[in-house]
């Protein structure tokens, strides 16, 4: 008997709780991010400094990382062996009434992949490997002016036309995957599933808005 | 007549299956194991047939000519299926059920077995909840019942309008355990070709593997056909497109008695035939009776400003209808029997009130609209609604539906004694195939009853008083010149009928020969028409084998083939119908001699001269058929003329 | 009406098919989609030319033997039917039909139109019942089951088994039909006694058979012809979680 990790339902499984656990650190991330529009960096900056040097943090660095691991591989698993299941397609495709954004999942996925690796280079591995950040002090120790750096990459115009197309994409995946992983791990419920789907949906444009805000709002505004 | 024994066991109606299973013959678990049967058919009876003698430990091979088991047709019965379990206090019995079953089918059934399934319908409706199928329930949870026609108590089980969906869906359940634990093989896309008789038993089968056009043989120790009935001579019924009475007639031509060809069920609540093109009729179930009532205008222009468009339904006043079951059957009302609704709708529709086409009348559930609200009328018939707006397009909470008799069923099949077996040792016949227990007309929800209590409770016993003899029988190969026999004989067939190569489509003919077969021996019958059209269908037997087209190849795919052999054998069929038809100098039931009638119009039957189940005997190509008769006694019931009016 | 008709025509399993156009006329609105295919094959019996071979039975929606992909959509354009029962007033006079088989690898086409589904019979076969012998069972109203619980049975046991859900699927995931049958048998005490081994059992069938896996698009429920609910598939997700982890 297969196990829970190659079964298809169970790999969607893996796959759901990974993505709800990415779900919750968007939201620890959107609210450390905001703190970039206030006037003075300082608040960023610590932030960013706690984020990197406590040890709990950096425990779940890794988790973090393992948790988008997990989603990407499955994901690529599933979707290949969902290729596999239909080795001819029609020639007129699927007209049925489905939610738009749950056909591309995968595509959106890929996207999001390529913009989490440009990401990662442009700040995270800037900053923690690269160097080039000026330092400033608060309270006597060391912090990295991450703000700063935010700011000017945020300045650059074609930096944030980028980051808001791949958030905009980042909100269509969102929004099939937030009511999605309900769904796969078996909870609904004529009456709570509903309102899971509401809040998915205000989930999906408070974290996009969020997000997207940051950019538009420094280079209009900082 | 010496030649037909039924076998009916000694004792008193109550104890007559008690005391045969007590008596009769059984196999022991390390011989059922080298024992082959054959199952041909996987509807209601032949799953059930298949699954209980797999789970006895029989090595069991079962057929199908549909893809999966799962699409036989017992699994379009909409209404219910009856049993005596008296769960709403309302006065049934055992023996009510009997009474009832043997009234509503005009004496012309066999006692002991009717009996016998009126005391076995308790023990299917617990093996069913049991394998969970999912019986409608009321809100203190324990089952629900609603009435059907000719009954005065509500014992009839439903499943929405899905019963027999329901019970299909729990045999083949218990088929596919079987199938997985080995003890039965399953062969789907095979369709049964001929009979292969040893020594005068039933030994196996030809089959045509319809994926590939491959004849196969196939041995058993016995042989079980559980193929439904022929309704579909007819060409537009509410049978399957695939229904046929192909085996059922290969079987007669091996010496098979065919019992009661011409009584056939006329289904009074389906959607009428509206256009040339029609490929099948559909059923609106019977339950629909319970709160639908049937009317036609009372007045004749009324009902050709209907016909002509000019008027519509609802605006016919009250006064103005005619409920013609409410006004001719004061007790029974629009729950009559079928056969009794069926020639009152044509009664009516001849008189020139029909309604749509002139071959329609109305059934209104305007009244139990207003007096049930539209959410217990769609909750009880929503599937029905529904799919009666997707056929006719027209909206039947809001104008009443439009119905009209059409073939339903098949009372009429081969002969078997009480055990269900045929005159061929070790070859068996269950269900519809069977004639047994419905007489001239069969009761709404008792068709399901019988197919399961004959392939759960009833085969499973019988064949082994049977088996029990053929144990020291070794499986025998199918190299055995009788196998090969019957295989050139089923070859030869397909070769003349692809070698025709004439000008006319076998559905085309099917047609032309089906609206002939409806016209003499359908609701109405005469002396007069039956001896001309005898004749006719001789002259078409040779026209199909002369001029039919069937384009293809024979090892292929090719369902022109299938079609132009099921069809072929109609023909034959319809003959023997004519000839059954034509002897019956009386009317019961389902088979309306015009020549006997009241003079209100209801039907005459002659106990002194028919009170007997006729039995055709095959004795060649163009050579009359001998007809045996199986005199039906009634011991435990007073015989009466049918009365739904008080 | 008339029609220009696009229809998948293949010899067998292994040769390779096409796509031929018939263009058919004088076909009443009236008629079901399949009667026009009677119609079509009709003029091909008369030019002696091989019909176009498709699965049908019952032709009142309940067998589910019947199933095209119609213009993109299993059963084509109408809601909650089979093929059988749509009807030619679906579509406009004039208008071009493409008729493709059901495709998904674990179907392979038989002929034409005509695809083998034996594998929703072997996922049935690897667990679908309640294992109980013929007789010996308990009386009916033995054990009363909720209205509700009986009804949500009800709505699962309706799958007709026809795999418009396989089809429509862009995954060709089975995972609607094979909740179906887990979601009768889960809400009703009879069906939970070996629930667990059943769900493990029909979900590795199904695996081994190789359907795609559920990304909840919701196709299925859209396409099925007796609109069986999403709701399935997550009770036999948490079934399915339920019988792994204990």
């Amino acid at each position: 008997m297969s196990n829970i990790f190659s079964s298809s339902v169970g790999k969607k499984f893996l796959m759901s709780f990974a993505g709800l656990f990415l779900v919750v650190f968007l939201v620890v991330h959107l609210s450390i991010n905001l703190l970039v529009l206030k006037e003075s960096p300082e608040a960023f900056n610590k932030a960013a400094h706690f984020m990197s040097t406590n040890p709990v943090i950096r425990i779940m660095e890794i988790v973090l990382f393992g948790g988008f691991l997990i989603h990407m591989i499955y994901g690529v698993i599933v979707s290949i062996q969902n290729m596999i299941a239909r080795p001819i397609n029609y020639k007129k495709t699927n007209n049925s009434q489905t939610s738009y954004f749950s056909k591309y999942m995968f595509h959106t996925a890929v996207v999001i992949t390529i913009f989490l690796v440009l990401h990662l280079l442009d700040f995270y591995i800037r900053a923690k490997y690269i160097g080039g950040v000026e330092d400033v002090y608060y309270e006597g120790i060391k912090h990295h002016d991450l703000a700063a750096l935010v700011i000017a990459r945020f300045h650059i115009q074609w930096v944030v036309i980028v980051y808001v197309i791949a958030l905009l994409i980042l909100g269509f995946h969102l929004h099939h995957g937030f009511q999605s992983a309900f769904q796969t791990l078996g909870l609904n419920h004529p009456v709570y599933t509903p309102v899971i789907k509401a809040a998915g949906l205000i989930y999906t444009i408070l974290i996009t808005l969020g997000f997207i805000c940051i950019p538009i709002l420094i280079y209009f505004f900082k | 007549m010496a030649i037909l024994n039924s076998k009916i066991p000694e004792g008193p109606l109550e104890q007559k299956w008690n005391n045969y299973k007590a008596n009769q013959k059984l196999v022991n678990p390390a011989n059922k194991r080298k024992l082959d049967v054959i199952v041909v058919g996987t509807g209601l009876a032949g799953a059930s047939a298949s699954a209980s003698l797999g789970e006895l430990g029989f090595n069991v091979k079962t057929f199908c000519y549909q893809d999966s088991p799962r699409r036989a047709h017992s699994i379009a019965a909409q209404g219910g299926i009856n049993a005596a379990k008296n769960y709403q206090n309302d006065g049934d019995s055992i023996y009510r059920l009997f009474y009832d079953t043997i009234k509503g089918g005009d004496y012309r059934a066999r006692e002991a077995n009717v009996y016998r399934l009126a005391e076995v319908s308790n023990l299917i409706i617990d093996q069913c909840v049991a394998q969970g199928v999912p019986f409608a329930r009321e809100y203190g949870g324990l089952l629900d019942n609603r009435s059907f026609g000719g009954a005065l108590v509500s014992r009839t089980f439903y499943a929405r309008g899905q019963t027999g969906q329901q019970l299909l869906l729990g045999v083949y359940s218990a088929l596919m355990r079987q199938v997985n634990k080995g003890s039965v093989k399953l062969y789907t896309r095979h369709e049964m070709l001929n009979l292969v008789v040893i020594e005068g038993k039933a030994r196996g089968i030809i089959t045509r593997d319809l994926k590939t056009g491959k004849i196969e043989r196939h041995f058993g120790h016995a042989v079980v056909i559980a193929t439904g009935g022929y309704g579909n001579a007819f060409f537009l019924s509410t049978n399957a497109m695939g229904s046929n009475g192909s085996a059922v007639w290969q079987i007669y031509k091996k010496g098979a008695y065919f019992a009661n060809p011409s009584f056939v069920q006329i289904h009074p609540t389906c959607i009428p035939v509206h256009g040339d093109f029609q490929s099948k009729l559909t059923l609106m179930s019977e339950s629909l009776r319970n709160d639908g009532r049937i009317w036609v205008p009372g007045k004749k222009e009324d009902a050709e400003a209907i016909r002509n468009g000019k008027l519509k339904p609802t605006e016919i006043a009250e006064e103005d209808r005619d409920y013609y079951l409410e006004r001719r059957y004061p007790a029974f009302g629009n729950l009559v029997p079928r056969d009794v609704a069926s020639r009152a709708a044509k009664e009516r529709c001849d008189a020139g009130y029909g309604v749509g086409t002139g071959l329609a009348v109305y059934l209104d559930f305007a009244d139990a609209i207003k007096r049930q609200g539209k959410d217990v009328v769609e909750q009880r018939y929503g599937n029905l609604f529904q799919m009666y707006e997707k056929i006719t397009d027209e909206n039947p909470y809001e104008t009443p539906m439009m119905i009209y008799p059409a073939i339903h069923y098949t009372m009429g099949g081969i002969w078997v004694d009480y055990e269900l077996m045929t005159t061929i040792p070790g070859l068996y016949a269950i269900g519809e195939a069977n004639f047994s227990d419905h007489g001239a007309n069969r009761l709404g929800a008792s068709a399901l009853m019988q197919g399961l209590a004959d392939g759960y409770f009833i085969l499973p016993y019988t064949v082994q008083n049977y088996l029990s003899d053929e144990i020291l029988v070794p499986r025998m190969s199918t190299d055995l010149p009788e196998f090969k026999e019957a295989e050139d004989e089923v070859i030869g067939r397909i070769n003349r009928l692809m070698n025709i190569r004439g000008k006319e489509s076998v559905d085309s003919f099917h047609r032309r020969f089906g609206l002939k077969l409806w016209d003499a021996v359908g609701m109405a019958r005469n002396k007069e028409v039956l001896t001309k059209v005898i004749e006719d269908f001789k002259q078409m037997r040779k026209e199909f084998w002369k001029n039919i087209r069937i384009p293809g190849e024979q090892a292929d795919m090719n369902p022109e083939l299938e079609k132009a052999g099921r069809v072929a054998d109609f023909i034959e069929i319809g003959e023997l119908m004519a000839r059954d038809a034509l002897d019956r100098e009386e009317s019961c039931g389902g088979h309306f001699r015009e020549e006997h009638q009241t003079d209100e119009g209801e039907a005459l039957r002659n106990d002194k001269k028919f009170m007997y189940a006729s039995a055709w005997e095959y004795k060649g190509e163009d050579k009359s058929p001998i007809l045996h008769k199986e005199d039906l006694i009634y011991e435990n019931i007073k015989v009466q003329t049918r009365n739904y009016k008080k | 009406m008339d029609f220009t008709l696009r229809i998948w025509r293949q010899e067998n399993e292994q040769s390779k098919g096409r796509f031929e156009i018939y263009k058919i006329t004088n076909v009443s609105a009236d008629s079901s989609f399949l009667e026009m295919l009677d119609l079509l094959n009709q003029q091909l019996v008369d030019k002696f030319e091989m019909p176009i071979c498709f699965d049908h039975d019952c032709r009142e929606g309940i067998c589910g033997a019947c199933g095209l992909y119609i213009n993109g959509r299993p059963h084509g354009p109408d809601d909650a039917i089979t093929t059988c029962q749509l009807h030619m007033r679906k579509f406009k006079d004039g208008d071009t039909i493409v008729i493709e088989p059901w495709r998904a690898r674990p179907f392979p086409i038989i002929k034409d139109l005509v695809v083998d589904r034996t594998a929703l019979d072997k996922i049935i076969e690897a667990g679908g019942y309640i294992s109980v012998n013929t007789g010996g069972v308990p009386d009916a109203n033995e054990i009363p089951i909720s209205k509700k619980n009986a009804d949500i049975a009800m709505d699962a046991a309706s799958c007709i088994g026809c795999g418009a859900c396989v089809a429509a699927c862009k995954n060709a995931s089975a995972m609607l039909f094979v909740s179906a049958k887990i979601s009768q048998f889960a809400m009703l005490p009879q069906g939970r006694i070996e629930a667990k081994e059943r769900v493990k059992r029909m979900i590795d069938k199904m695996d081994e058979l190789g359907f795609g896996n559920c990304t909840n698009t919701g196709a299925c429920e859209a396409e099925c012809p007796k609109e069986i609910s999403l709701t399935h598939i997550a009770r036999l997700n948490r079934e399915y979680f339920a019988a792994k982890i204990s």
